[in-house]
């Protein structure tokens, strides 16, 4: 299930030091939740995002596990604080193995 | 295969007993409640659960929950087939210690959030959200 994940990031691009910043952040992903039956009856096998992370220069701001009960497409926003210029990498675990990362850079004001 | 009337009435009891089987959902709520606080006691408030009142389409709810101090926030919907929905953990540098996100409910019920505060105790707060089309597909 990789194919059309395309994460999204709205992140500022500079803060002045220790700054609290909203970061919205979206992937698009289908969260196939295990419960769903197909034309013929058979389950469709869970297929979801499970986990997703965001350091900003290694220190963690956020770390969610996520069940299926989390719509498609999942969306998250959460305040961070920005003690320095650097970068936040943010991370969605799927159940299929795979790694989606996505990183913004944000500088000093 | 003819029914007669006594296979009837049973068949009429199985089903009055299926639509008792929530209890065993709520059985498992009770459990990932408790692993999640190791069996400690949780207070009412401390935690704050934004949810819509009435939601119309179960598949995105959207959802905020705060607690100052709290180093993880988990979310439960009651009546799903699967009670968890997700776990906040907080790290050094979360700004506050609020998140956001859209949630799947599969029919009108409660959603409860439970916050493990700073000083190691528990809070929770619960909100009951009326769905008008379930979110888990037919």
């Amino acid at each position: 299930m990789a194919s059309g994940v395309r994460p999204r990031v709205k992140a500022p691009r500079s803060a002045e030091a220790g700054e609290v910043v909203t970061i919205k952040t979206l992937i698009s992903h289908k969260m196939e939740s295990g419960q769903r039956k197909d034309s013929d009856g058979n389950v469709i096998p869970r297929s979801i995002i499970h986990r997703f992370t965001c350091d900003f220069n290694g220190t963690n701001v956020i770390d969610v596990k996520m069940e299926p009960a989390i719509s498609t497409n999942p969306y998250f926003e959460f305040e961070a604080k920005i003690p320095e210029a650097g970068d936040m990498v943010f991370t969605w675990h799927d159940d299929d193995g795979s790694v989606y990362t996505e990183t913004k850079s944000v500088a000093m004001a | 295969m003819e029914f007669s009337r006594r296979d009837t009435l049973a068949l009429g009891l199985g089903a009055a007993a299926m639509t008792v089987l929530p209890f065993r959902v709520n059985a498992a709520s009770e459990d990932a409640i408790t692993e999640f606080t190791g069996g400690a006691d949780v207070a009412e408030g401390g935690v704050t659960l934004t949810a819509p009142e009435i939601a119309e389409n179960g598949n995105t709810v959207p959802i905020t929950v705060s607690a100052e101090g709290a180093s993880a926030v988990m979310v439960l919907a009651m009546g799903n087939p699967t009670p968890g929905v997700a776990t906040f953990n907080f790290g050094p540098l979360a700004g506050s210690q609020t998140a956001s996100t859209r949630i799947r409910l599969a029919g009108t019920q409660e959603v409860v959030a439970i916050a493990k505060l700073a000083d190691g105790s528990f809070a929770r707060a619960s909100s009951e959200v009326k769905v008008t089309i379930g979110g888990c597909g037919g």
